[in-house]
């Protein structure tokens, strides 16, 4: 506080400085603010430059009609389809885990659990999600794929199948911990309502809670499928990094994300177009969450109950 | 009610409701089971890597660099390539998203204007960490001629954890009364003022919560790294930041070339020898170890400051 002098041109003085001090930091906050706008436009922007000069190389038709993926050998293919596939199958089976033992956890910390055990559970939680994906990728490399072996004998050492499963696992707490969330939120009185009716905790939790929290938990999955799809780590670990067109989670393939590390782990020139191939990959992972992100806004909004 | 002769359809409703309970008995079984299956990975995980790991976790593993043979190697420029980065990356992420968290909950006036950033804050928090590396390959390292440095690495995880920053002091204003904003604007300080002295002080368990889990975040990405271009092999140290002539302080290496923690356990993780699987859990526990202490003591912090609120 300045103004102790108690003349009151100078107090005016101290009231116009204080006011012009306020104008010039609201302006620096409203910059900071506005690093975010920045960083989605730059990285639109940088992928977009990036990746056009291979699309001037390569025709549109050819990268998403091609079924292999060989960017980096004497003769060049470059249909993304073989990383599509290895993303959406790693993707899919991450989901089996993430989804049910995401909501059932869900289900039981917000419906059933007593408050103490919430409370200690919940940091538990977050602390599994603060895993780094490295950690995961050795665990799924070299403790998940030889125990899955002991069943399946015949499973590669690289496979989507274990990469997927702990993927899966790593996303249980984003899943359980957004729909608990969401659940929380639904009012008590519509719980109280269902319980008058003779309801048991099980039916008020399926028939009366998840429905009215239905957009929240569909937010929750999209937040799952959305770090599936962009997980890197364990599926450049654990999943080989050969492009493979298939279906079958228990072969070797590589990921968009995959293929990135690969090329980035060797020394590209800059203008070289695997250089730019890892942009146009870097495109279409991104654009693949943005169709889930989207997919996700409309359910959220036809769901949505009001309460 | 009374009722004196039993209807037969008693007994369905009975069974009905009998029924129903053992499916509620029946779910939290299923719950539990579930729940601590989950965090059992946790345990399972981290006991694995020390075992694993314990033949190499003593004081050399921390003092030598990376080598060909197993059982020389070392993480000293894995540690000190982790540890600046992460200077940076609190230096520019800190002040950042403090600063644009302030802006949107105390300064912004609600319109699509403000709608339009905090829908990006939103959506960046879900763009996968590797676009981010490709986004700093192509900015930082050509465009800014960053190059392969340890700036450019600690800018980027900069940009990757701003959301968690921004969100959590947001969440740390907000619960802030009112009433406290209203007294001191009663008494004639202007809005920066009310925000320096009354609303940031009272939200700083909050903002330091908030920018340690960002920190835990960005201590074990790997992959936006790996992109920029991080050396895995790597037997020099950075240009120390304290010299013997004045200044004192230099900042050469922000333009140094690095390596770091996740980035050396992946090079051992993908290397066939067993010896180096050693390696890779020595490294994947300590890596684990610093990101669950500091999520402990954020979670300790957040206890602690809810504790002390009294309003």
């Amino acid at each position: 506080m300045t103004a102790h002098s108690s003349s009151p041109a100078s107090l005016r003085r101290s009231i116009r400085r204080r006011r012009v001090r306020d104008r010039l930091i609201e302006a620096l906050l409203l910059a900071a603010g506005l690093v975010a706008v920045f960083t989605t436009l730059a990285i639109v922007w940088i992928l977009v430059v990036e990746a056009l000069p291979f699309f001037e190389h390569v025709p549109l038709r050819d990268f998403l009609t091609d079924t292999m993926w060989t960017p980096l050998f004497a003769e060049p293919r470059y249909g993304i389809l073989p990383l599509v596939a290895g993303t959406l199958v790693t993707t899919f089976v991450a989901l089996l885990v993430a989804i049910p033992a995401g909501t059932i956890i869900a289900i039981y910390l917000s419906e059933f659990a007593s408050h103490r055990l919430r409370e200690t559970v919940k940091p538990a939680l977050e602390m599994l999600g603060a895993v780094p994906t490295i950690v995961y990728g050795y665990f799924a490399l070299v403790m998940v794929t030889p125990f899955l072996q002991k069943f399946f004998p015949g499973l590669p050492g690289f496979n989507m199948l274990s990469a997927g499963l702990v993927i899966g696992s790593m996303i249980v707490p984003y899943v359980a911990s957004v729909s608990e969330d969401a659940m929380r939120a639904v009012p008590n009185y519509m719980r109280e309502g269902s319980y008058a009716t003779g309801a048991t905790r099980f039916q008020t939790a399926t028939r009366v809670v998840v429905p009215a929290a239905l957009s929240g938990i569909a937010a929750a999955y999209i937040l799952g499928i959305s770090r599936a799809v962009g997980e890197t780590m364990v599926v450049a670990v654990a999943a080989g990094l050969q492009p493979n067109l298939t279906w079958n989670p228990a072969e070797s393939a590589a990921t968009i994300t995959a293929f990135i590390v690969q090329v980035s782990l060797g020394d590209l020139p800059h203008d070289s177009i695997g250089y730019q191939s890892i942009f146009a990959a870097g495109l279409v992972l991104l654009l693949i969450t943005l169709v889930f992100n989207i997919a996700g806004f409309a359910l959220t909004r036809r769901f949505r109950e009001a309460y | 009610m009374a009722v004196v002769t039993e209807d037969p359809s008693i007994h369905a409703l009975r069974a009905d409701v009998s029924r129903r309970k053992l499916f509620d008995l029946a779910f939290v079984i299923i719950g539990l089971v579930v729940l601590f299956a989950s965090l059992l990975v946790l345990l399972v995980l981290f006991l694995d890597l020390v075992m694993q790991g314990a033949p190499r976790l003593n004081w050399d593993f921390f003092t030598s660099y990376a080598s060909r043979k197993p059982e020389n190697a070392g993480i000293l420029a894995a540690w000190i390539g982790t540890t600046l980065i992460m200077v940076v990356t609190a230096c520019v992420a800190m002040p950042i998203g403090v600063a644009a968290a302030i802006y949107l909950e105390e300064y912004a006036p609600k319109n699509w204007f403000t709608s339009i950033i905090e829908i990006n804050v939103t959506n960046l928090a879900g763009v996968p960490s590797i676009i981010y590396g490709l986004l700093a390959l192509g900015l930082f390292v050509y465009k800014f001629s960053l190059g392969q440095s340890i700036a450019a690495a600690g800018l980027t995880l900069a940009l990757l954890i701003l959301p968690i920053v921004i969100v959590a002091t947001r969440e740390a204003v907000r619960a802030v009364p009112r009433t406290i904003r209203e007294a001191a604007y009663a008494l004639g300080a202007t809005r920066w003022e009310v925000t320096a002295h009354h609303v940031l002080p009272n939200s700083m368990g909050g903002v330091l919560t908030g920018m340690i889990i960002g920190l835990s975040r960005a201590i074990g990405e790997t992959a936006p790294i790996i992109t920029i271009g991080a050396l895995s092999f790597i037997a020099f140290l950075p240009s120390p930041p304290l010299t013997a002539e004045f200044p004192f302080l230099s900042f050469a290496w922000l333009r140094d070339s690095f390596t770091a923690m996740p980035i050396q356990m992946f090079n051992w993780v993908s290397r066939p020898d067993p010896g180096f699987r050693v390696n890779a859990a020595a490294a994947g526990a300590i890596l684990l170890g610093m990101t669950l202490l500091m999520n402990g003591v954020a979670i300790w912090l957040r206890y602690r400051f809810r504790k002390r609120i009294n309003w």
